[in-house]
């Protein structure tokens, strides 16, 4: 039933806060190196897709499965080593450390794996080459502007090598000229380092970087990679 | 350079072509497919059944003819009255037609009369919608400025298109109420 060669899938997912179901029977797969947009309306479910995903959230039902682990029954420890080896991440606010400079916000998660200081900051200096905010490296973030503070969140989910990059509205806050050299940037980094990304976004603009959308509607989405 | 005008005004496209200087009806279909119909080149007919309607209304007249005769042995000039109507042209603005929105709400009314899935039809629109997005999101990262500017111009209509289909996604319920009545 799982799509052939799929790096993460979800198969039938469960999830209720409350009264409210947030996921009520969600479908989800992505391979190696793919690109897939996470489309709907507002509350429809698309975070709770990818915070289960992702591991940060357990669905109530249904399994995920990571390169041939069962991630909803893993114990948090592994989990939590686990995202921090193979996923990275890229939000919509507020992911960058205030007090950090910008080229030690990207080093951040390479500090966190145990490496040394001067080889975190030359790795986190050639991502942030490539994204093209090189030149701010000793700015903190309070000092950059919008779309540079998210492409240096986009350098940072990317210095650990992940083989799945979570975005949750990666250009929600930023004007259109602005989101799109994001976007630009993000998925050229992506596809050249093969990570795959996992695209929430009601943005259709946003999804056309995708290769390929999944509609959540009231909690429930296809996948048509399932059926095949 | 692509091209992604729909509903362009070919006469005006070949008077305006016609202004830096005379050129045979072959010239004027080359000049016109390499700029604006790479998806869609113009018919031979089309070039002439257009520049004989030009001459006869007087924007362009007849300024050679190469032995042989026939109508792709003429060569066209502009007249100033063919001037004036491309200045008038360039200065109107387009009306902002809803021409799609049309055809999709027939068939999603269409669909619910018939007890046809409105919803599939939607979802099966966007995806094309979202299809065509990528193209041009492709073109325009591998194109020039002009391609840019052109893509993007499409990519916003699609847009908005795609947001009208989610607003009849979400009211579908509502309008098969209202067109079984």
């Amino acid at each position: 039933m799982t799509p052939a060669g799929s790096l993460l899938t979800a198969q039938d997912l469960h999830k209720t806060y409350g009264p409210t179901p947030a996921l009520d029977g969600a479908f989800f797969s992505i391979h190696p190196g793919e690109i897939v947009a996470v489309m709907g309306p507002s509350g429809s479910g698309k975070s709770t897709l990818l915070h289960c995903l992702a591991g940060i959230v357990r669905p109530d039902s249904g399994t995920i499965t990571y390169d041939g682990r069962e991630l909803s029954s893993m114990p948090d420890a592994e989990r939590s080593s686990l995202r921090r080896s193979d996923f990275g991440f890229v939000f919509q606010f507020g992911q960058l450390v205030p007090e950090l400079t910008c080229v030690e916000n990207v080093a951040l998660p390479l500090r966190l794996n145990g490496v040394k200081r001067k080889e975190a900051e030359r790795r986190a200096a050639e991502w942030m080459e490539r994204l093209e905010v090189d030149d701010l490296g000793s700015k903190r973030p309070g000092e950059v502007s919008g779309g540079q503070g998210q492409r240096v969140a986009v350098a940072r989910s990317l210095v650990t090598s992940p083989r799945v990059l979570f975005a949750d509205e990666p250009t929600g806050a930023l004007d259109s000229l602005n989101g799109e050299r994001v976007m630009e940037l993000f998925t050229q980094a992506a596809r050249s380092a093969n990570a795959a990304i996992v695209l929430v976004t009601h943005e259709a603009r946003v999804a056309a970087y995708s290769d390929r959308e999944i509609v959540v509607r009231d909690g429930k989405s296809r996948d048509l990679e399932f059926t095949v | 350079m692509v091209c992604i005008v729909l509903g362009m005004s070919i006469g005006h496209t070949l008077l305006g072509l016609l202004e830096s200087g005379p050129r045979h009806g072959y010239d004027l279909k080359r000049a016109f497919d390499e700029r604006f119909g790479h998806d869609r080149p113009l018919h031979y007919g089309q070039v002439y059944s257009t520049m004989s309607r030009l001459l006869k209304n007087g924007l362009v007249e007849v300024d050679g003819m190469e032995a042989g005769g026939g109508p792709e042995r003429k060569r066209y000039a502009i007249t100033e009255a063919g001037v004036s109507d491309v200045d008038q042209w360039l200065a109107q603005p387009e009306k902002p037609e809803p021409y799609l929105q049309s055809t999709l709400y027939t068939k999603v009314v269409l669909a619910l009369l018939t007890d046809r899935s409105a919803a599939d039809l939607l979802d099966t629109q966007r995806a094309e919608h979202l299809r065509l997005m990528r193209i041009l999101t492709d073109r325009k990262r591998r194109g020039d400025l002009a391609d840019q500017l052109i893509c993007d111009h499409a990519l916003f209509h699609l847009e908005a298109d795609l947001r009208w289909l989610e607003l009849t996604a979400a009211r579908l319920t509502q309008l098969s109420t209202e067109v079984r009545a």
